[in-house]
């Protein structure tokens, strides 16, 4: 049932480091992140990562494995063939701190960007009513567990440094989708997603979606409906003309308070 | 592009573009050979000016046929647009390449393959700059929806084509041909590829914030919910049943074969 | 002391799960400039896996709910050995603090109403359980996240500087509270997991909201930061913890595969119709039912299954028990040889729902057994079987304020004791880590601003002995490695200190346990101090080696069985036990336990229940006058 598996593990820090060769032992039932902390416990005690939950709850663990920015408890060993070379390294878009460990401050810089949710100043806690199908389109955004992997893979931060300034990657626009699409908030953030969080980056290549470990279609369901709703504001004269007659009740939102990079 | 990139200073330095162990450059590959194979099709059809009308049928680039140098039975009438001396594909034919070129789906196609930008997930891209879709012309890709208005259009012209495909070269009624099969099939597809949109999809109702306060609209959007989410599909299929379509028209227009006819 | 960071603060709380960051709200919303410092990143707190919901007698479901039966089944489930006042304080504020989430961003499940809506829930005798599918723990986490971070875009626009008034310090691990010559906290010692460089928060308050101690045994919940860090602060600090022998085992943890053995499977399969079966079929849970319960729960199959469209007229599934009775039922199933290939027993969903409906309703169990071990849980039954989950013992505090016995020390969620007595019913953890949260946030505030100017001071001297403790592994040679006592230590654990107890058991466990404290005092850790888990681990072994004295302590001197602490040479429940809390404390380099007697309920409080009910579990002295 067991074998020994060959791994290539990422070892360094800023300074450098490269591809360090291990066999190691693999039972059945096991993920990558198992076979990581057997390496901890025999070759490598000084092995550095990231983890809590080890059930793919937390998104603590995440890594690039061949090549594929992955949760390293979710990625189970039955995936690869006995007799493949199993490659680990950090997440390649932030600046890596030790072995498969990566500073994400990017991330939590972002998150404090976004302007929070604001219900009706009048609305008392207690009684907010919302109906499930006008929950439920954020809902899908909240399962995400912030493992920033969508982030890590986005070409547009990935292979563009400089761009890290203006743009927020799929994690935070989505973040922006959902408090646009919550029932009660009386915020419109739709300039904000433009000017400091660049939406305009996203060429909808997708690959976010593809690496969410959440399944969350962080595309289609997100990232579009976003842009669309920009048009609908920024692009789209003859909308905005109709709005002036029609109801403009489903889109009473103030503009928030500029932010960091206004 | 080594200080921008994935070796920018700071992070961890692999020295490779991608570790993926995958064919990762399939899918790109194909995708570039099939719409490049479709662009030259499409452009040679659409600058030819010759044998896109076989009664009943009418080729989708050459409908609606606006001008006066129509060929006989294939136009609006006798065509209306009498200072137009090329091709007249070429009056209405930007419209669908418009919808596609904007299209949400597209985009990624042609930014994978065309652009490399990226090639495939977590491959390093090529270009030393990266500013996507934020000035012209990409810019224009949100104006989308326009192209989608117009398509609907044109889709509703290809529908009459497709009904009026059911009438023999004579103008009687009754008639049915692989040619109207044919033209049904391609006016079908179009519509699931319009329908399935993304502006589609936020126009029924993607952009209202309540849907429990207009539960019509709501089941219209979970309908197109659905459709979107095979949108790639319905953009695949539909490109194979317009080239297909003007393809069976040409071969007849042209003489090399003579439609099979049912009834 | 060449590298030493050095930070000022009113309060630091010490842990950023749902207690730590509640409380971090409260203290900066009363004016205290607030340090959060949290072992792992911002937002991946272990309050993540939490799954069912937040139980608060909100009444939308069925309006028959109120503070009072909250009240009730908590103590029911606590088996009355619960702070009354702490259980009475949570059954009446834990609906405002669910509100509350709502104004902070929270989207729960709703009610057709458009109001929250509620589930079923183990113990809890109406739908109370506030939830977002099953993973309201991440609701929770994400929203009082992001609640945090507006008030740091509120002090951003009033001071231009966003971390002003709250900053989180991420990746830093305290390894000792500092106090003064009179005992006040006067600040806490730690270090930077990234650099391995240590800080000192100068803080007269600290709010320790560290969660619990899983991470001792082997087949556990918790994840890696579960050590009984703040147990063993608190007790270092001359502080005290309370009932540590009462352990909760939930009931169904993943058994297989071997790698996420011990995984939760949430309650709510079985709250929303999943029912437990041995290998012959049977639903054996009907043979397990107490006879403190035994007229709440549903004698046939067919009346449980009833009760799930009828409530009103018919009892819940046995299923539904407290997760105590639960997982010495499934113990006991799989020690007669009535259990699962892998060592469990069955929990099944697919053959009660549709597959479409449990997707919908538990779709992180779906994605979680379906991911981890292969298996379609609309299609065949789970293999489960009990994990440890939770430790109901913890510091001891004061019931209104969190503060600990040590003056400028406060504590709030898991990390403290009192509030479930011997057995936590599940959704009541969420609730208590927002209950207790805010008022241990607001214990501190008070405090601080009791103290006006003149606060404790930190010493040189202490500072320098907090570093030479953190650096010891680094200058023994020729020990061990810390993974090999660990990994010993949690086999110890779970088998001698486990779901079932016996004295000699027991004391095996205290015996290994010394062996292990004279080996920790050598380990050796290799590499350097920046992001060393070698090291962390060495450091975090004490912490678990104290906790793990003081449950051992507790559960040989606890001679009856109750809750989660099961003994099998004294199998009953005592009435005069229940009279009893035992108290530990550090003593030199071990604990040393002292019982202490329970305050006695209120008399008001007496009077919600059924005196017949009482009896079961009150001394003749102690029941209200006039029912003798």
């Amino acid at each position: 049932m067991g074998y020994k598996a060959r791994f290539k593990v990422w070892r360094g820090d800023k300074s450098g480091g490269g591809l360090e060769d291990f066999s190691v032992d693999v039972n059945e039932g096991e993920v990558v992140l198992d076979i990581v902390h057997r390496l901890q416990a025999t070759d490598a005690p000084d092995l550095a990562v990231r983890w809590n939950c080890k059930a793919g709850k937390c998104g603590s663990c995440s890594a690039e494995i061949n090549g594929r920015p992955r949760l390293m408890c979710m990625t189970r060993m039955s995936t690869f063939a006995e007799d493949e070379t199993i490659t680990i390294t950090p997440m390649r878009t932030f600046p890596v701190i030790r072995d498969l460990v990566t500073d994400v401050s990017y991330n939590y810089e972002k998150a404090r960007m976004v302007p929070a949710f604001s219900p009706p100043a009048d609305l008392e806690p207690g009684d907010y009513r919302m109906a499930q199908v006008d929950v439920e389109r954020s809902q899908e955004f909240r399962k995400c567990i912030e493992c920033f992997l969508c982030n890590d893979t986005c070409h547009a931060v990935r292979d563009h440094e400089e761009n890290k300034t203006s743009f927020s990657g799929p994690r935070f626009l989505m973040r922006i989708s959902e408090l646009d699409m919550h029932p009660l908030d009386t915020v419109d953030r739709r300039e904000v997603a433009v000017q400091e969080h660049g939406l305009g980056y996203c060429n909808i290549t997708k690959c976010c979606t593809d690496v969410c470990p959440e399944h969350i279609k962080i595309t289609d369901n997100a990232i579009i409906p976003l842009k669309e709703r920009v048009a609908d504001k920024k692009y789209d004269p003859i909308f905005s003309i109709a709005s002036l007659f029609g109801k403009t009740k489903e889109r009473a939102r103030r503009t928030p308070p500029p932010g960091k990079n206004a | 592009m080594a200080t921008t990139g994935i070796e920018s200073p700071g992070r961890a330095q692999i020295g490779v573009k991608t570790l993926r162990t995958d064919r990762w450059w399939i899918a790109p590959l194909l995708t570039f050979l099939a719409l490049t194979a479709f662009v030259v099709y499409s452009g040679w059809r659409v600058f030819s000016n010759q044998y896109y009308f076989a009664e009943p049928y009418i080729s989708v680039y050459y409908s609606p046929c606006i001008t006066t140098t129509c060929v006989p039975g294939s136009g609006f009438g006798d065509g209306f647009v009498s200072w137009w001396a090329l091709s007249p594909a070429l009056l209405t034919a930007w419209i669908p390449l418009a919808f596609r070129f904007t299209c949400y789906y597209y985009r990624k196609a042609y930014f994978r393959s065309f652009w490399l930008s990226p090639p495939a997930c977590a491959v390093a891209e090529p270009h030393g700059k990266y500013t996507g879709e934020r000035r012209l012309p990409l810019i224009l890709n949100n104006g989308h929806r326009y192209a989608f208005y117009l398509g609907l259009l044109l889709n509703v012209v290809l529908t009459w084509d497709a009904i009026i495909a059911f009438r023999n070269s004579e103008g009687q009624w009754g008639h049915m041909g692989l040619g109207t099969v044919i033209l049904v099939a391609n006016a079908v597809c179009l519509w699931m590829y319009s329908l399935s949109c993304h502006s589609c999809r936020n126009a029924v109702g993607g952009r209202i914030t309540h849907f429990s306060k207009h539960p019509l609209r709501y089941r219209m959007w979970t309908l197109i919910s659905k459709l979107n989410t095979r949108h790639m599909q319905w953009a695949w299929i539909s490109l194979c049943t317009v080239v297909l379509a003007d393809f069976y028209v040409y071969l007849l227009a042209s003489g090399r074969i003579s439609d099979l006819t049912f009834f | 002391m060449t590298d030493l960071e050095r930070h000022s603060y009113d309060v630091v709380v010490i842990g950023a799960g749902g207690a730590g960051l509640r409380a971090a709200i409260e203290a900066r919303s009363h004016g205290k400039r607030t340090a959060i410092v949290c072992k792992s990143l911002f937002g991946k707190a272990h309050t993540v896996m939490a799954e069912g919901g937040i139980a608060a007698a909100m009444g939308n479901v069925n309006s028959k709910d109120n503070w009072q039966v909250h009240f009730r089944d908590t103590m029911r489930g606590g088996k009355f050995l619960n702070s009354w006042r702490m259980a009475e304080l949570h059954a009446k504020e834990a609906p405002q603090r669910v509100w509350e989430l709502e104004t902070y961003g929270a989207l729960f499940d709703r009610t057709p109403e458009g109001k929250i809506s509620q589930r079923n829930f183990g113990g809890h005798e109406y739908p109370r359980l506030a939830h977002v599918g099953d993973r309201t723990g991440l609701e929770l986490i994400r929203t009082l996240q992001q609640k945090i971070v507006s008030l740091q875009q509120e002090d951003f626009h009033a001071t231009g500087d966003y971390e002003s008034h709250i900053k989180v310090f991420a990746e830093c691990t305290i390894t000792r509270l500092l106090t003064d010559e009179s005992g006040a906290i006067a600040g806490a010692y730690g270090y930077f997991r990234e650099t391995g460089d240590f800080v000192l928060f100068e803080s007269p308050a600290v709010v320790l909201a560290t969660g619990g101690i899983g991470k001792s045994f082997k087949v556990t919940s918790n994840s890696w930061e579960y050590t009984g860090d703040g147990h063993a602060l608190a007790m270092r600090a001359g502080g005290s913890t309370l009932n540590m022998e009462f352990i909760q085992f939930h009931p169904t943890g993943m058994v297989w595969p071997p790698s996420v053995k011990g995984i939760l499977v949430t309650e709510s399969v079985r709250g929303d119709g999943g029912v437990l079966t041995n290998s012959e079929g049977t639903r054996f849970m009907f043979d397990y039912i107490p006879d403190v319960f035994k007229d709440k729960y549903a004698t046939t199959p067919e009346e449980g299954d009833r009760w799930y469209t009828d409530p009103d007229n018919n009892r819940r599934p046995p299923e539904l028990l407290p997760r105590d009775e639960v997982a010495r039922a499934i113990n006991s199933e799989v020690k007669a040889g009535r259990g699962t290939p892998h060592g469990g027993v069955y929990l099944d969903v697919s053959s009660r729902l549709p597959a479409e409906t449990i997707r919908k309703k538990l779709p992180s169990m779906y994605h979680q057994f379906k991911e981890l071990a292969d298996v379609d849980i609309t299609a065949v039954p789970m293999e489960v079987g009990p994990t440890c989950h939770y430790v109901m013992g913890g510091v001891e505090v004061e019931p209104d304020t969190g503060s600990a016995k040590v003056p400028g020390l406060f504590a709030a969620g898991e990390v403290s004791g009192g509030m479930h007595g011997s057995n936590r019913l599940g959704g009541n953890s969420l609730s208590d880590l927002l209950v207790f949260g805010r008022r241990a946030g607001l214990g501190a505030a008070e405090y601080v601003e009791s103290l006006g100017e003149s606060r404790p001071q930190v010493t040189d001297a202490m500072v320098a002995a907090a570093e030479l403790e953190a650096l010891a592994p680094f200058t023994t040679e020729g020990g061990e490695n810390p993974y090999t006592i660990h990994s010993e230590l949690q086999e110890s654990m779970n088998d001698l200190v486990g779901i079932i107890r016996t004295q000699a058991e027991v004391e095996q466990a205290l015996e290994r346990l010394e062996g292990f404290k004279a080996r920790v005092a050598h380990v050796t850790v290799k590499g350097g101090r920046a992001f060393n888990p070698g090291w962390h681990l060495a450091l975090d072994l004490k912490n678990m080696l104290l906790v793990s004295e003081c449950v051992a302590r507790a559960a040989l001197e606890r001679q009856e069985s109750r809750g989660g602490h099961t003994r099998e040479d004294y199998p009953v429940m005592s009435p005069e036990w229940r009279q009893v809390n035992i108290v530990c404390r550090a003593d030199g380099d071990g604990a040393a336990i002292v019982r202490q007697p329970l305050v006695p309920m209120r008399e008001d409080l007496l009077d919600l229940f059924d005196v017949d009910e009482l009896k079961k579990y009150l001394t003749e002295a102690e029941l209200p006058k006039g029912a003798h």
